[in-house]
């Protein structure tokens, strides 16, 4: 257990070092850069958003709305009033998990359905607000938010979300929201606060969401209400789908998968999306877990396989 | 210990539960029997919140139990188990013992987030006690099978087992020998006597199973068209003319 | 007093819009409990259909109208039957998502194949604006065509949901879809009927949208199609007075607030309003309370 855990610290170490040279040489080409920075925006969305409909069984699509509070609230923080980059990202998070806990006090308590289109109208309130706000620009938008994001604040927020995550599901607190998943009445039998949970798990994904958000926000140094459209919401549970409803391993492989698509597929235009949902419709209908379902992807299943693969090569 | 006063609930004017006045005295086996759609499962969903009453009352350790939501029920000291089985179906085994355990045994989220202390202690705590009431139950070597994955008698175990977790002060009992065979139904009725001298529990039972419920009850009610039409002893209920017309009547 | 009165005729034009895509939402949810996500989209199509009927097919405004109806339903029971019939037993969840896949499939398919201008609708009649009140309340033609057409398909639905043998079979499906099949009702057609009700009322909605916007889009279904989902929550869903109630209700609303205070903050009002019913009432005006079995 102890060994795992620190050959897990070296490769991410590694990962991180090798990264960081590849940016200072050159090697990664600026193009790849940013795919490389969408990447880890993608898998703290992603991760997050599976916390609420993975793991809890919420259908929550307001995920982009969230990402909005924390891109704005930290780029207020930043420019207009020249606070630190650690404090504004947290600032922005903060900001997005009471938004979580006010929308969803009163949504969570209903049948899932109605979350689904609340979350989404919320999502659209947020941008109408903004629009309507001139301090930070309306419809405009905010430019020149100073560029704060590099790849050792990336690495860092995005290792806090998985781990967070991660450690969060795999707890007494987690076991609680997947129970609600599984069977809601029988988890509120057996002294589970439903309410409480739907809304924390919402309140924590919000959270992270808001931290993707600020991150964002200094890294594309331009943002304005349309970035954070429906469309945003949607691309994030298009990666939680493929990668499995409750997988983290699964969310963040769909999400490299899909910023690596995204990327290859620029010239498509609407086709990408149309593939995209194609895939989903095949996916729920053949596979309503999602490719990893429940499944994490470990090392111990990196050997399995090729356990198996000897095996039949055997044969 | 627990008693209803004029429990009442309707749906769309057609009363599944009138009237219904219920007494368990502390330590009794109470049995509540009566034809399909008689009313008996909405009487668990009503006493463990589940339903709210149209009118009338539950009173528990002289606490009005009326307007709290199921887990604050849950909390008092009321735990049930489910006709059509709900067991956490993507959770093994002990995890499905664990989250029953969670009111009284959890530890701070913060400690959770960031893997400190309490989250260790915690954890191992409640593994200990779980694996004790499964051992208990002889389900201890199935520990890390997945609930959906157990065999049907299991199953039905296992829903007693997470009950009991909840560390109940009165077990409900919702049809626990359904679809067993009698060889099962016998040692699920040795099983239900054990847990009751170790937990010193209340227990309130719903069953179609006559053999079952007249070896084990002390008392039973017996409901017809949401109303009690009968009580007493189970030798009293064999011969209760009204009961055997509108129930016993059926399978003779 | 003038403005209220304008307004007021405006939001009935558009709430009756609404209440048109409402009862598609509504009907579906009564019979399967499934948000229709797909729905806007069938509203587009409608509405492009209505669009090639007229330029294409030269027909006039009613054949035009009525064959993108037929279209429409044609569309909408494709997609119960590939996407929705086989997730008949899956989980809420997996049957919501395929319903968001269903809509996004179409939104980009429809950018794909229309592309991606706005395109002008034909007028079907001569725009005629009529005033009173000395000129300061005005009201156009299309919108009385509007709300013409609109009162008539709600008759049309009435008459077959009270009177009609199907109409008897989808309320007894609503009612319980295991006793209806144990009574010999063809649980699947109804299912199929309903779907195809849905979407001709919804391709009526596209071809009023694009008389009254004057163009039309392949995302021109995703925002009605939010809103009416509202008004159908507004009104209690699954039920159908409530989706007309709703949709008017809305409608109109949303014409006071452009009116009186700001069109930037209509959505933010049509939205905050859904949340508000969730909280307050959220079986809706002419809801009943109903609860899972256990």
């Amino acid at each position: 257990m102890k060994r795992n855990n620190i050959l897990v610290g070296i490769l991410l170490l590694a990962l991180y070092l090798i990264v960081e040279l590849g940016i200072r040489t050159g090697i990664i080409e600026p193009f790849q850069q940013v795919n490389l920075f969408l990447m880890g925006i993608n898998i703290i969305l992603a991760v997050s958003l599976n916390l609420i409909v993975g793991f809890t069984g919420q259908l929550a699509l307001g995920h982009a709305g969230f990402m909005a509070v924390g891109a704005y609230v930290s780029a207020v923080l930043t420019l207009k009033l020249g606070q630190p980059y650690l404090l504004a990202i947290f600032a922005g998070a903060f900001a997005a998990l009471i938004m979580g806990i006010i929308i969803g006090l009163p949504t969570l308590r209903l049948k899932g359905d109605y979350l689904a289109i609340a979350t989404l109208g919320f999502g659209e309130i947020i941008r109408g607000i903004i629009v309507n706000i001139d301090y930070i620009g309306g419809a405009a938008g905010i430019n020149g938010i100073p560029k704060y994001t590099n790849w050792t604040w990336l690495y860092l927020f995005t290792l806090f979300t998985i781990f967070a995550v991660k450690n969060f599901v795999n707890s007494t607190h987690g076991r609680a929201c997947i129970a609600i998943r599984d069977n809601e009445i029988a988890a509120e039998t057996m002294g589970i606060n439903t309410t409480y949970y739907k809304v924390l798990a919402f309140s924590l994904g919000a959270f992270f969401a808001g931290i993707a958000g600020a991150l964002y926000a200094h890294y594309f140094f331009l943002i304005q209400p349309v970035t954070f459209s429906m469309q945003k919401s949607f691309d994030a549970l298009v990666m939680v789908v493929f990668g499995g409803l409750g997988s983290i391993t699964g969310s963040i492989l769909a999400a490299i998968a899909v910023t690596f698509l995204n990327a290859a597929l620029i010239n498509l235009g609407a086709l990408r999306m149309v593939i995209y949902a194609m895939l989903l419709v095949i996916i729920m209908v053949f596979r309503p877990q999602g490719l990893l379902g429940t499944k994490e992807f470990t090392f111990r299943t990196l050997l399995r396989l090729k356990e198996r693969g000897t095996a039949n090569a055997k044969d | 210990m627990l008693r209803t006063e004029r429990l009442t609930r309707t749906f769309g004017g057609l009363a599944a539960v009138s009237n219904l006045d219920l007494n368990l005295r502390q330590g009794e086996l109470v049995g509540l029997i009566g034809p399909n759609g008689a009313g008996k499962t909405t009487v668990f969903n009503l006493l463990t919140g589940v339903y709210h009453p149209s009118s009338g009352d539950i009173i528990f350790e002289n606490e009005s139990l009326v307007g709290h939501k199921p887990f604050q029920i849950t909390a008092k000291g009321l735990a049930r188990t489910f006709q059509n089985i709900r067991l956490f179906e993507s959770l093994s085994v002990l995890e499905n013992v664990k989250i029953a355990l969670h009111w009284h045994s959890r530890y701070s989220l913060f400690s959770a987030l960031f893997r400190l202390k309490g989250f260790y202690a915690g954890e191992e705590k409640m593994t200990a006690e779980a694996l004790r009431l499964l051992e208990l139950f002889n389900l201890d070597h199935k520990k890390d099978e997945l609930a959906k994955n157990l065999p049907y008698g299991e199953q039905r175990r296992l829903e007693i087992v997470r009950a009991i977790a909840a560390k109940p002060k009165i077990l409900l009992l919702d049809e626990p020998a359904a679809g067993m065979n009698p060889q099962e139904t016998q040692d699920l009725m040795a099983l239900i006597q054990k847990v009751r001298k170790l937990f010193n529990l209340t227990i309130l039972l719903i069953e179609h199973d006559m053999s079952l419920v007249m070896g084990i009850c002390e008392r039973i009610y017996v409901l017809d068209y949401g109303k009690v039409i009968a009580q007493g002893t189970p030798a009293e209920i064999k011969n209760n003319k009204r009961v055997i017309e509108a129930y016993l009547g059926e399978e003779a | 007093m003038e403005t209220f009165i304008a307004q007021l005729l405006n939001g009935l034009s558009l709430g009756s819009i609404y209440a048109l895509i409402a009862l598609g939402y509504t009907m579906v949810y009564g019979i399967i409990q499934l948000i229709n996500f797909a729905h806007g989209e069938v509203l587009m199509i409608g509405a492009y259909a209505g669009y090639f009927a007229v330029t294409i097919l030269k027909l006039n405004f009613f054949a035009a109208l009525l064959f993108a109806m037929v279209v429409s339903a044609l569309f909408g029971m494709i997609i119960e039957r590939i996407a929705y019939k086989p997730l008949r037993r899956s989980t809420r969840l997996a049957v919501l998502i395929t319903a968001i896949g269903v809509s996004l499939f179409l939104q980009n398919g429809g950018l794909q194949v229309f592309g991606t201008d706005y395109i002008s609708f034909p007028q079907a009649i001569p725009r005629v604006t009529y005033k009173f009140l000395d000129g300061n309340v005005t009201i156009t033609s299309h919108q009385i065509l509007i709300l013409l057409v609109t009162i008539a398909m709600m008759l049309i639905l009435q008459y077959i949901v009270q009177k009609t043998k199907i109409g008897k079979a989808m309320r007894a499906v609503s009612y319980d879809k295991d006793a209806a099949l144990l009574m010999g009702i063809d649980v699947d057609s109804v299912i199929s009927v309903t779907f195809a009700l849905g979407s001709a009322l919804a391709a009526v909605a596209g071809v009023l949208l694009g008389m009254y916007y004057q163009t039309i889009h392949p995302l021109m279904g995703v925002m009605p199609g939010l809103k009416a989902f509202v008004a159908a929550v507004l009104g209690g869903i699954g039920i159908i007075p409530g989706a007309m109630a709703g949709g008017f209700l809305l409608g109109i609303i949303e014409a006071l607030v452009s009116g009186y205070w700001s069109t930037t903050f209509r959505d933010v009002v049509v939205f905050g309003l859904l949340i508000l019913i969730l909280i307050v009432k959220p079986v809706g005006l002419l809801g009943k309370d109903t609860r899972e079995k256990v």
